[in-house]
């Protein structure tokens, strides 16, 4: 017999933007639960260190100009109107988590205290030592564990479900630790399971980033947008890519080449080592590219920021530095280089984290919704500003949870077969059945990996583009094929593994299109072959959903311009 | 370098149940962690070796786990800082709490504990207008136990929880004491009258396990000798383990001298004549051995008692 769960609002994903959304969801009076591949606490929201940005305006600082940091930022490829919103909320939010207990850096007022982050005039960022992704996340699961918020933890959702009428109507997800399957009704789902980090080899990214959420939501016929735009980080450690926070820059430690030059002068005079990433990134693997780095690398020196200072603000890294480097920062520079961080593309969504257009200028699907990474609204366009993330999961975690709310109570239970239950477990009994062919996941995983780096990297041309298609193409066949060679019922991290991988190549194929499509450079987007950005005819964003027939199709929507109108970008 | 992983294994759904050490012989990096080395095994010859594992930086609390004998993240430990070229690195999952498969264990009781101490934020009354007012000193003290990532490696190695299910443990108590040092928290009191109960903050045995094997410095152990510090300061119901701390300083002042009978007995109390009779036969070996002093049962003040009464005299003062 089928077990089966029935909840109003389901969230996929235990993270900050997932739990803000259940938390928002609960509020309003409706059932909710959450589901996760880990327990909430193990999420890769943890990893955001240096803090979250608002724009308080008690104490001088004006939300119109953290919004015109974050534009500028986005290349102005981000949608004024969604990131006006973003700065305007961002105050209350911080509050709210501070009511709720997270334990903010203080000024010698005991009031909230800030820090310098990259493309920000001021400094405007909130933070918990250098692990406020941690702090905050924590107090969210204690809220979590207050309202007694049911999470299914260790469930592996694998397909969502919708009625007749195409309206999203709940998953299928199964027990990490028995492989049962289950069907969870659901009459507003909200996706929030982060990003695809592990698409590129290395990345700074968890290994339970494999753009599940992306996935799922692309083969339900909701368009992901502006796939392309994925953000290289300045600061990423050699070897595996662990990150080194920008905060290390933001409380001003410097960049240097093997000569010793801050090179930054060259290329963002103004700004310096504070220039917005997809800038620093640049310039580092220019210098890398002409032979002024180190190894690979170029040099982040902390040396001058004092023993006390580095120990009080920038414990973590501190600690990074010596477990994984061998070097103490008081003492040497620390070798770094740019590396994968974060997705800015993601599901398509409005401003109240819908994804299908009320006004059908698009086409998504009802009844689902989606906040943080795995979302496109779009707020961060061709690069996102530091600090601007966690912001990110707070506002529209929160809009999110509270509009699916909304939209359940005007709505009867809605009404769905079992075929998609049926279908899955088919699909992973196969999984399990295949023969053995002498290659491996881990194998295919990691020629994505290593080709999506080399071809969508920092730089990009056609021809590496399409190399990358064609390897795509293989690998997929491979996947095909593959199949797990363990067939345990019992938390088959195999089976995993393989199905992680299906949603990876789904996502690198609309990252690889949009990267061909986008013929200029703007932003994390950088063609070689078109090295300006041509406002003319890409102030638009790149829409990707997948036919029934499995081939994917591209719509465009323009960027919404509200008060910023573009201008060149010099830091 | 060429290392032997040797790893314990369960599988559950084996007939037999039982639990079994599998060797591995691997090629390692010098920066390879025991991480790396498991997901070489699983990737490379065993796709069946289960375990958790996320971030690879120590932040997600994923990978706990035994290594040599004692509990770590296996993301924070280097496979040269464990063994030398040729070696043997022994790998289990975590103690103190059921396995479910290989090194995954269940960590469902952890988080009941977690949740018996009401981890949230308890004001008292509405909420300020803006942020909370709070020192520096306060927030930045709370980062210490707030860098608590629940990994379970400081319960893995509990030696208290190996004879005492019931013992809240380090994690849960480090929790509660990060609401109770909380300036903006209001139910300290409540929450120390809670811990003052048994199973609770007095059960610890000052063993130190928890602060040498935490990978993220929490020092669970200090936290927990900190909140019986401010349970006698909010005066919770005395039991066994405050008297124990009173008498102790008392006798010292009194006798400079520990008197252990009179230790035993002020901190049981007289009317607690089981207790006290179950140490009859011990004080017995004790005088047949030799160890009770020739002037009596008890001790009498040690000559120049007067200097260590000056020094107990200043050291209030100095409070």
């Amino acid at each position: 017999m089928t077990t089966s769960y029935s909840y109003d609002v389901l969230v996929l994903g235990a993270g900050l933007a997932g739990m803000r959304a259940a938390l928002a969801a609960h509020e309003q009076g409706v059932s909710v639960a959450m589901l996760s591949k880990v327990h909430p606490v193990r999420s890769h929201s943890n990893a955001a260190q240096g803090g979250i940005n608002a724009a308080l305006t008690d104490r001088g600082d004006k939300w119109e100009d953290h919004a015109f940091d974050t534009v500028k930022g986005s290349d102005y490829l981000g949608d004024q109107d969604a990131i006006a919103i973003l700065a305007e909320e961002s105050g209350q939010d911080i509050l709210s988590l501070e009511h709720m207990g997270v334990i903010f850096n203080r000024n010698e007022e005991g009031r909230l205290g800030t820090r310098r982050f990259g493309g920000q005039k001021k400094a405007r960022t909130f933070f918990v030592s250098d692990f406020t992704g941690q702090a905050m996340l924590h107090v969210l699961y204690e809220q979590i564990l207050k309202f007694q918020l049911p999470v299914f933890e260790e469930w592996f959702v694998t397909s969502l479900v919708q009625d007749d009428e195409g309206r999203c109507a709940g998953v299928v997800a199964f027990d990490i630790h028995t492989s049962q399957f289950a069907h969870f009704k659901a009459k507003a789902v909200i996706i929030a399971a982060g990003g695809l980090g592990r698409l590129f080899e290395p990345s700074t990214n968890a290994m339970i980033c494999t753009g599940d959420g992306m996935a799922i939501a692309y083969r339900a016929g909701a368009p992901l947008m502006d796939m392309e735009m994925v953000q290289y980080h300045p600061t990423t450690l050699k070897g595996k890519g662990l990150l080194i926070s920008e905060a290390a820059r933001g409380e001003g430690a410097y960049l240097l080449n093997k000569h010793g030059e801050r090179f930054m002068e060259k290329y963002a005079p103004n700004m310096m080592e504070l220039a917005s990433r997809d800038v620093v990134s640049r310039a580092e693997q220019i210098e890398i590219n002409e032979g002024r780095g180190i190894d690979g690398c170029v040099l982040l020196d902390c040396r001058h920021l004092g023993q006390s200072f580095i120990q009080d603000r920038l414990r973590q890294i501190s600690e990074e530095a010596k477990t994984f480097a061998n070097i103490d920062l008081t003492k040497d520079p620390i070798p770094i280089r740019p590396g994968m961080h974060y997705q800015m593309g993601g599901i398509k969504t409005d401003v109240e984290g819908r994804c299908w257009d009320t006004a059908d200028k698009w086409s998504g699907v009802q009844g689902l919704f989606a906040a943080g990474e795995v979302a496109c609204l779009s707020l961060h366009g061709g690069n996102r500003l530091g600090a601007n993330s966690l912001l990110d999961t707070i506002v529209f975690g929160r809009r999110a949870g509270s509009e699916a709310a909304t939209y359940t109570k005007m709505l009867e239970e809605l009404h769905v077969g079992d075929s998609h239950l049926v279908d899955d477990e088919a699909m992973v009994k196969e999984l399990l059945n295949q023969k053995p062919t002498g290659d491996s996941i881990a194998k295919i995983r990691m020629d994505l990996g290593v080709t999506m780096n080399k071809n969508l990297g920092v730089f990009r041309d056609e021809e590496g583009i399409l190399i990358a298609q064609e390897s795509l193409r293989e690998l997929r066949d491979r996947w095909g094929r593959v199949g797990v060679q363990n067939n345990s019922r019992v938390f088959n991290t195999s089976l995993i593994q393989a199905l992680e991988l299906g949603m990876m190549l789904d996502c690198a194929e609309t990252i690889i299109l949009g990267a061909l499509t986008r013929t200029e450079s703007r932003g994390a987007h950088f063609r070689t072959d078109y090295i300006a950005r041509d406002d003319e005819d890409w102030l638009k964003h790149i829409l990707i959903n997948r036919d029934s027939d499995g081939t994917p199709r591209i719509t465009y929507v323009p960027v919404r311009i509200t008060q910023w109108t573009p201008q060149a970008r010099v830091y | 370098m060429q290392t032997t992983f040797r790893i314990r294994r369960f599988n559950p759904e084996s007939p037999s149940l039982a639990a079994y050490d599998q060797e591995y012989i691997l090629e390692t990096e010098p920066s390879d962690t025991v991480l790396d080395g498991l997901i070489k095994i699983r990737e490379t010859i065993d796709e069946s070796l289960t375990l958790r594992c996320s971030c690879r930086g120590s932040i997600c609390g994923s990978c706990g786990m035994r290594i040599n004998g004692q509990a770590t993240l296996a993301c924070k430990t280097k496979v040269i800082s464990m063994v030398s070229e040729g070696g043997t690195i022994q790998i289990e999952p975590m103690k103190n709490m059921p396995i479910i498969k290989d090194l995954v264990t269940d960590m469902d009781g952890f988080w009941k504990k977690i949740r018996e101490v009401q981890p949230w934020l308890q004001p008292k009354g509405p909420h300020p207008k803006g942020e909370y007012v709070a020192s520096s000193e306060s927030m930045d003290h709370l980062t210490g136990v707030m860098g608590c990532i629940m990994c379970g490696v400081c319960v893995s190695d509990c030696t208290v929880l190996e004879v005492d299910r019931q013992f809240l443990g380090p994690a849960a108590l480090a929790k509660a004491y990060r609401f109770v040092a909380d300036p903006r928290d209001g139910q300290a009191k409540t929450r120390l009258f809670e811990l003052n109960k048994l199973g609770g903050m007095w059960d610890c045995t000052r063993c130190m396990e928890c602060v040498e094997v935490c990978p993220k410095g929490v020092g669970a152990m200090d936290r927990i000798m900190a909140l019986r510090a401010k349970g006698m300061e909010k005066h919770v119901p005395s039991t066994c383990g405050s008297r124990h701390a009173e008498v102790f300083e008392d006798l010292i002042r009194q006798k400079g001298v520990l008197d252990e009978p009179m230790l035993a007995l002020r901190t049981f109390g007289l009317r607690n004549i089981p207790t006290l009779m179950s140490y009859i036969p011990m004080m017995l070996r004790a005088f047949i051995r030799g160890k009770v002093p020739k002037t009596g049962f008890f001790h009498h003040a040690i000559p120049g008692i007067r200097d260590i009464q000056r020094l107990f005299h200043k050291m209030r003062e100095s409070k």
